[in-house]
């Protein structure tokens, strides 16, 4: 989240798209509704379904899943011909009037941008640049590199000239006309007006007092155009003036309880801590991989530009030092090739398919049910029996420790499988320590409510116990590359159970040497904890395991344990309440919550403000600024992009599949991409090529868009193995549409078989309203949901009382471009009686 | 909240004074619920059966996301969820946590023929006593809004508490303690519709409900659990919720007229005897049946 969950309560309108935060935030969602009881604010949700969230709601329209950029990129255009827009906002705070390059092309009928290859289907992105940018310098032998961005960038501050991103972006989504809108997403017209009018009624008259919130989680992400939702929404925030506001920034609502934890701390392939880009073999040295992924400010000239991540090195210098210590030095690169560069494409996906094709061997699943969660169970299962052993972590048996027991594999088949299973019984969350970081960006630090049972032990434990186990074999054996193993640093009190507070303090980091700041004068001894992100050198002489978290764990101890709920402010900023990364800092760019002047946009909600007294930044929230930028100095609020604006064209690198979000149709569609006839889908999402992976058509009888979600009663695949939650909802069902029950002559309650492409799901028929039929490109299209949380070892399975179909049996192997999801909403699948 | 012991102000089946009575007062209390604001998260449920130490009873899919069809003698706090579609083709999906209503004038208190089985605390609370229970059942048709439910097993009938133990400690409800989007509220009666009231006026001003109102129904003397509805003209649709609840017919005549007619008739039975015996003596042993006759 940009803003945070206790900060919902400060906006006067919410739009709630791609999650049903009352179904599966229901503790977060007290906040949207304390802004309904207390501010009169409004609600609007856009669902495939009317949901939980619905039923509160002052507005819900129902959209056909998988169509939100249509709907989005509507909303943009009515907020521009509206001239509802935050026009300082947009022109001051944001890359509206920057001049783009002239080879950059928009993908217009088309439907791809500049630079596509039609062959390799990928894109050559040195096009989508601002004009002026020097050509990349190519090394010989090294893949192409991108060009930089210039330093100076051409700008219109009328924002007149036809190159300038907000021309180009006007143009673009010019063709999202309500009639459009309508056509693609199922809305009709007059209610999406109502629904665009009331969102952009914020800005009415161009007046910046009030403020909207977007609110999202997995229903925008699980998409082969995920990433482009969000930054759709991202860009209508900017044109609106909605971010670094209270009540206000585009609010990614967490799945787990720690999932915002897991990415932070490098839980993609692609990313180290702190969401460092890994290094790739090109990169070489530790020079080279610095060079490429430290940029350089790139703004109109008369612009300050922060450009925080110019620190990079001394980011990346740190964490070695938490890695490798001693073994880190300034000779040694950093102990750059302790590194794992990454050549290629590691997500998840990809690693299941690799594992299908016989590449990779074995796996670890902890903390979570692989089988399970990916799309296409069955191409998972089979991958499974091809691996040479598996090694599970766990608290239940559950499909992926069993998998074998998945329906449809015989006695005789069962004894074929050659898989080699651990099944290693760990211990609950309440029976471990730690901290959790929560979609706020809080690190809550929680105690342990329960010893571990007997018989099991702490993920903690095993990981560390087999670390030490393959350090003792390099240790005798040798190999091939030992260093990286042997010289990582491992100074923990119990080195066979590491404290977690023990890790969190070497994740925060300290100073080898004394030290102290020139500015404050705040001094360091040698051996100190860090008390922020500031305090990190490139020389070697600090350490931090991830800069993002530098700050949570200092002299003054465990800041992630407070209990302060006190609230100054009265804006939900609880600056005594755990720790918020970065910095402690409630609201991101909350430098943009102000006038050029440094005035609040409104003085009711005043979150940081430029004191003229003691010439800084000061407020209620920590400043996400630079304490000592003058207003007139035109330093950007958003300190981490290169050109301290907001992106409304995101340019080279930044996203794989477009500098502008564009509309895609899903991987199966019910229909043609009205919008870019030429190219139906996403050119660069990418689809599996295994036997298992198969993409169904309408033509094929697969003409019922399907969509996947949770339920409030049930948490993932766990619950079902719980008697009370097994109680509220006792079994597998698909919800479905009464004219379609109708039709097809289903009752509630009668058994009926899904059927996609790759697999079938059996359960019982919830016949309901809540799913109207929808008018597709003038086609009578029905959607369908099911609810995810069951599988083939539970209460009610092990009873016999369901099919034992998993739900993603049916979702199909394709991913987005930039975050590698699958697409688990708005594939194809024909219902029928059992 | 006192932290007293609770006090008895009404007792079923019980002739002359209540013991304490007029000794204290307290504060009548309420349980308000903000339908709303109810998203059926069923944690109300939950820690309902939680709190209770309930055993689990097993449930099967019915078409709905609600738990089972109707609350069950270890399952006494439900949410019933309704679709319903308006006038203008919208849809609304209304949410009703279903409880005990804990009636001033409680139906079930009326109908029970057992001393002390049922009692009305001074704060308002309607408890069953399964002690002195007989499992006679004529509570469950005393009772308007179908929430007393029997068990076949211990032969008693069970309800809602509004949590006593908790509640005569200070503390609020479980159901209440659970609520994530504070829909519920707890607090004297009085308080309560205050609240109530605010929110109905917030409904009607800024969100387009003028129906909004409190559902507090007369005709059981008012309730223990009071509602803000969308739609207080409608109360039918969020689970059949009555638009005029009260004490049945049946209940009402038997234990106020003809409770009344019993007793004159018996009484006038005992005066007709004595009577009977002042004017004509002992029955006469001449009268005694003949040898024989016995079968």
């Amino acid at each position: 989240m940009t803003n945070g969950w206790v900060d919902i309560k400060n906006t006067d309108l919410m739009l709630i798209m791609g999650g049903n935060p009352a179904e599966n935030h229901p503790c977060g969602f007290k906040w949207a509704i304390e802004a309904k009881r207390n501010r009169n604010a409004k609600m609007i949700v856009v669902d495939p379904r009317f949901t939980r969230t619905a039923s509160v709601a002052d507005k819900f329209a129902q959209i056909r899943a998988g169509s939100d950029i249509a709907f989005l990129g509507g909303m943009i255009r009515y907020a521009i011909e509206k001239e509802r827009i935050a026009k300082d906002y947009v022109v001051n705070y944001t890359n509206a009037g920057f001049i783009v390059s002239n080879d950059f092309k928009l993908p217009e009928d088309e439907g791809v941008f500049s630079g596509f290859d039609e062959k390799a289907q990928t894109y050559d992105r040195a096009s989508w640049n601002y004009a002026g940018a020097a050509p990349a310098q190519n090394k010989p032998g090294a893949p192409p590199a991108l060009p930089l961005m210039p330093e100076k960038t051409e700008f219109d501050p009328t924002l007149q000239n036809p190159r300038c991103v907000f021309q180009l972006m006007k143009q673009h989504y010019s063709r999202y006309t309500p009639e459009m809108v309508e056509k693609v997403t199922g809305i009709p017209q007059a209610k999406f007006v109502e629904l665009a009018e009331m969102f952009t009624s914020i800005r009415e008259k161009g007046d910046m007092k009030k403020v909207a919130t977007i609110i999202y989680a997995v229903g925008w992400t699980h998409h082969s155009f995920g990433t482009q939702i969000i930054r759709t929404a991202a860009m209508l925030q900017l044109l609106l003036g909605n971010v670094g506001r209270a009540g206000g920034g585009v609010n990614a609502l967490r799945g787990h309880s720690n999932i915002q934890g897991a990415t932070d701390m490098a839980g993609v392939f692609d990313t180290l801590p702190g969401y460092l880009k890994v290094p790739n073999p090109a990169d070489g040295s530790f020079d080279g991989w610095m060079k490429r992924i430290t940029p350089k400010p790139s703004k109109p000239g008369n612009w300050d530009s922060f450009n925080y991540y110019g620190n990079t090195p001394k980011f990346a210098v740190s964490m070695q030092k938490a890695f490798y210590g001693d073994a880190a030095t300034k000779q040694n690169g950093w102990a750059y090739d302790y590194l794992p560069k990454v050549d290629r494409n590691y997500s998840w996906v990809q690693m299941w398919d690799n594992m299908y094709n016989g590449l990779v061997k074995g796996i670890f699943a902890f903390g979570m049910n692989g089988v399970a969660i990916g799309p296409d169970t069955k191409k998972n299962i089979d991958a499974l029996k091809k691996a040479d052993w598996l090694v599970v972590g766990e608290i239940y048996p559950d499909e992926t420790s069993e998998f074998w027991m998945s329906p449809g594999i015989t006695a005789d088949e069962q004894k074929k499988i050659q898989t080699t299973v651990y099944r290693l019984p760990c211990a609950g969350f309440a029976e471990k320590d730690g901290t959790f970081t929560n979609s706020a960006r809080w690190l809550q630090w929680k105690n342990a409510a329960l010893p571990v049972p007997p018989g099991c032990r702490l993920d903690q434990d095993i990981v560390a116990q087999i670390f030490l186990k393959v350090r003792e074999l390099y240790k005798k054996d040798g190999g091939k590359f030992p260093d990286p193993i042997l010289k990582l640093a491992w100074s923990y009190t119990n080195p066979a159970s590491p404290s977690l507070a023990e890790v969190l303090k070497e994740i925060n980091g300290k100073t080898a040497v004394d030290v102290e700041d020139p500015a404050t004068k705040a001094q360091l001894k040698a051996g100190n904890q860090l008390p922020g992100f500031a305090w990190l050198k490139d020389d070697g002489t600090t350490s931090c395991g991830n800069w993002i978290y530098c700050g949570s764990f200092t002299e003054a101890g465990n800041l992630t344990a407070r209990r302060d709920a006190s609230d100054p402010s009265g804006m939900g900023v609880h600056q005594n309440w755990a720790w918020s990364w970065p910095a402690n800092r409630r609201v991101l760019y909350n430098r943009a919550s102000c006038d050029l002047d440094g005035k609040p946009w409104d003085a009711s909600r005043r979150q940081v403000w430029w004191s003229e007294a003691t010439q800084k930044w000061v407020g209620n929230d920590v400043p996400d600024f630079k304490a000592d930028s003058k207003p007139a100095d035109h330093m950007g609020p958003f300190i981490m992009n290169a050109e301290g604006v907001g992106r409304l064209f995101a340019p080279l690198g930044a996203f794989a599949d477009g500098p502008f979000p564009t509309f895609y149709e899903p991987i199966e569609s019910p229909t043609d991409n009205l919008l870019h006839p030429k190219q139906t889908h996403n050119p660069i999402a990418k689809k599996f090529k295994s036997a298992a992976d198969k993409y169904g058509t309408s033509q094929d009888g697969y003409d019922i868009v399907c969509t996947t979600y949770r339920l409030t009663e049930h948490y993932h695949y766990w619950t079902k193995n719980n008697p009370m939650n097994v109680q509220l909802v006792p079994e597998p069902f698909v919800e479905i549409p009464e004219e379609m029950a109708q039709e097809r002559g289903i009752l509630g309650g009668d058994r009926v078989k899904v059927e996609s492409a790759r697999g079938e799901y059996i359960a019982k028929a919830m016949v309901t309203k809540r799913i109207k039929p929808m008018q597709i490109n003038g086609k009578k299209t029905y959607q369908i949901g099911i609810p995810i949380h069951w599988g083939y070892r539970g209460i009610a399975e092990d009873e016999g009382k369901t099919a034992k179909t998993p739900a993603n049996m049916l979702s199909p192997a394709v991913i987005d471009p930039n975050a590698f999801t699958p697409e688990f909403k708005g594939f194809l699948v024909k219902v029928t009686k059992v | 909240m006192s932290q007293a012991t609770l006090r008895v102000q009404k007792i079923s089946g019980h002739a002359g004074s209540v013991p304490g009575e007029d000794t204290q007062r307290q504060y009548t209390v309420a349980k308000l619920v903000d339908t709303t604001t109810c998203i059926g998260c069923k944690a109300c449920e939950v820690a309902c059966v939680e709190w209770n130490d309930m055993p689990f009873s097993p449930t099967t899919f019915d078409n709905t996301y609600q738990t089972m069809p109707e609350t069950r003698w270890n399952y006494w706090n439900l949410i019933l969820f309704n679709e319903h579609e308006k006038e203008d083709g919208s849809l609304m999906w209304l949410m009703r946590k279903n409880q005990c209503m804990h009636c001033a004038e409680p139906g079930c208190l009326a109908a029970c023929p057992a001393d002390g089985a049922i009692v009305q605390y001074t704060n308002g609370i309607v408890d069953f006593q399964q002690d002195k229970c007989i499992g006679c059942g004529y509570c469950i048709s005393g009772c308007p809004f179908n929430i007393p439910k029997f068990n076949k097993e211990t032969k008693r009938v069970y309800k809602c508490t509004l949590c006593t133990d908790r509640v005569s400690e200070g503390l609020e409800p479980a159901c209440i303690k659970a609520c994530p989007t504070g829909c519920l509220h707890f607090g004297s009666k009085e308080d309560m519709l205050v609240l109530a009231e605010q929110r109905a006026k917030q409904l009607k001003d800024n969100y387009n409900f003028p129906n909004a109102g409190v559902y507090d129904p007369k005709g059981v003397g008012g309730t223990g659990v009071i509602y803000v509805l969308h739609d207080a003209t409608q109360p039918e649709l969020y689970g059949g919720l009555p638009s005029n609840p009260t004490i049945p017919l049946m209940v009402k005549l038997w234990k106020g007229p003809l409770k009344w007619l019993g007793n004159v008739a018996m009484v006038g039975g005992l005066i007709g005897l004595f009577v009977h015996y002042l004017r004509f003596g002992p029955k006469d042993r001449d009268d005694a049946p003949q040898e024989g006759a016995k079968p």
